[in-house]
């Protein structure tokens, strides 16, 4: 299958149609394409990052402490909420909230993680898959194929605007990872490959503008959260558009759009820790209490404080 | 294009906390590290833009010299990187800038030993994705959209071609190219943006050439 090369999510969604396959698998082919690996290499790389993906959520509900303090523990909550029966909102939506914070707490706590574009936005394309998996029950090649669609999206906004949040803000870090993940679901689900673009426009549309306001310059607060949000948004938007609906703004607009107002936006709300949530008084304490005690101590300290978060294996 | 391949979007594998700020700083150190062939005595860092602002609840320092010290983006050892450098006797300074550079993550990297002295400057683009935007005073322009290569060579009359036969003689068909040096007759570079991919067996031959210091690959 030559020339499986796209740009765009119009490319992308026409090479898949014209040619009837997955999305997914117009990635594996412009991959085994542009790096000249073999088809088995590439999968068995992707399957690689899912066992890492696997293994950090799981660490995550059994409960971590970030090394700062700031966070953890807050996916643990949420799976025992679950359990309580209590639940409002769906177990599955809460199971994929819970499972995208597991993520992004171990990430925090420095522990090993697979970044889903960035490492900040890491949590909601695990945390969706695994929440979607105890419904649909895919095969290991389907989840596999799961993060090559999900790939693909992120290819097309990393290279068209930018998955970096100093560049363009938190829209670009967890909005990109909330598309990517809406996308992927709604093509594991068994919808068309133009649904699949849909449901990335819904929820980009809905992640435009958010900025990246890290307090402490921490990937701690609010980016945990967020992750939670934009996992709820990437459901909530994959089942929109399984039931038919369409974004009137196409998806590679949506995507342009959120390239211009990450050019616009203050360098204080993008990832310098100056602006928002980051210099609210409770952001500035946070810091000069985070900061001011590690400088307190001797270098040798801070060593033995980061040490003992470490996996003990 | 700048990000090539499925896993520039689904990787690294990596310590947390940030792609671009942990995981691209270890990327860029360790670059750093290969390019200077052996590990420095002495390292001096400056860090610009988010990555002066924000370095330390990144993680960005340990990230760095984490790379120096030739680990990968996933060793666990980056957490204790200061700790490790000072007991392999490798000096580390850092310095906060406030110039403001074109792009929000960059680094300066100067390495020193007794005989030897580089600097580069690279960015961390986003998603744990690097370039190196200047290597000891030379600017580098890479699309990214194609593999590359960089050949460090005493500047001595037919190296370019030498270097160029190899690749003619290998089939490989080079998309753009610059030549550039400091000093007449001392150390000089080319870049090398190909369209087909290198393997080992042809970057061993061009590191055979006679007055071809080191190959190092740029973008796979």
């Amino acid at each position: 299958m030559k020339n499986m090369m796209f740009r765009s999510v119009a490319e992308l969604v026409e090479l898949a149609e014209s040619k009837q396959v997955k999305i997914a698998e117009v990635m594996i082919q412009q991959e085994i394409e542009v790096t000249g690996l073999s088809r088995e290499e590439i999968l068995s790389k992707m399957d690689r990052n899912l066992t890492v993906m696997e293994e950090a959520v799981e660490r995550g509900l059994k409960g971590v402490v970030s090394v700062s303090g700031l966070t953890g523990g807050d996916a643990v909550l949420l799976q025992k909420y679950i359990n309580s029966g209590k639940s409002l909102g769906g177990n599955l939506l809460l199971d994929a909230v819970s499972k995208a914070m597991a993520t992004n707490e171990v990430n925090a706590a420095m522990g090993t993680i697979c970044a889903t574009p960035t490492a900040g936005s890491a949590g909601v394309v695990p945390g969706t898959l695994f929440a979607v998996k105890e419904k649909l029950n895919p095969t290991r090649m389907e989840m596999i194929e799961f993060l090559f669609t999900a790939a693909a999206f992120g290819f097309v906004v990393a290279n068209n605007a930018s998955i970096s949040g100093a560049a363009g803000g938190c829209q670009a870090e967890v909005g990109s990872a909330s598309g990517m993940a809406a996308a992927a679901i709604v093509e594991l689900a068994g919808g068309t490959p133009s649904q699949c673009a849909e449901a990335m426009a819904i929820t980009l549309k809905n992640m435009l503008g958010l900025v990246c306001d890290p307090v402490a310059g921490l990937v701690e607060v609010p980016c945990v959260k967020r992750n939670a949000m934009g996992a709820s948004n990437a459901i909530t938007a994959a089942d929109m558009a399984l039931a038919g609906i369409k974004s009137r703004i196409p998806c590679d607009e949506v995507i342009h759009s959120m390239y211009l107002i990450g050019q616009t936006m203050p360098t204080a709300l993008r990832e310098t820790a100056k602006g928002g949530l980051a210099a609210t008084p409770t952001g500035k304490r946070l810091e000069a209490e985070i900061f001011g005690r590690k400088e307190s101590v001797e270098p040798g300290a801070q060593k033995s404080l980061l040490l003992h978060l470490l996996p003990k294996e | 294009m700048k990000f090539r391949s499925a896993f520039d979007i689904i990787g690294p594998v990596m310590i947390g906390p940030s792609s671009s700020h942990t995981a691209g700083a270890a990327r860029i150190g360790r670059v750093a590290r290969t390019l200077f062939g052996r590990k420095p005595q002495k390292a001096m860092i400056y860090l610009y833009g988010s990555f002066a602002e924000t370095y330390k609840g990144h993680g960005t320092d340990l990230a760095i010299v984490g790379g120096l010290l030739d680990f990968d983006t996933f060793d666990e050892r980056i957490p204790m990187s200061l700790q490790l450098a000072k007991e392999a006797n490798m000096e580390v300074e850092f310095f906060v800038e406030s110039t403001v550079t074109d792009h929000p993550n960059t680094v300066r990297i100067r390495l020193f030993d007794e005989d030897k002295e580089l600097e580069l400057v690279g960015i961390s683009i986003g998603g744990g994705t690097i370039e190196i935007t200047e290597l000891n005073s030379f600017k580098l322009k890479l699309s990214g959209e194609n593999p590359a290569i960089l050949v460090v060579h005493n500047d001595q009359f037919g190296v370019i071609s030498a270097v160029t036969t190899v690749m003619a003689k290998n089939k490989i068909n080079i998309s753009h190219m610059e030549v550039s040096r400091k000093e007449k007759g001392k150390m000089a570079m080319m870049v090398i943006e190909v369209d087909q991919k290198i393997d080992e067996k042809i970057l061993n031959e061009l590191e055979e050439l006679p007055n071809v210091t080191q190959i190092i690959k740029m973008v796979e």
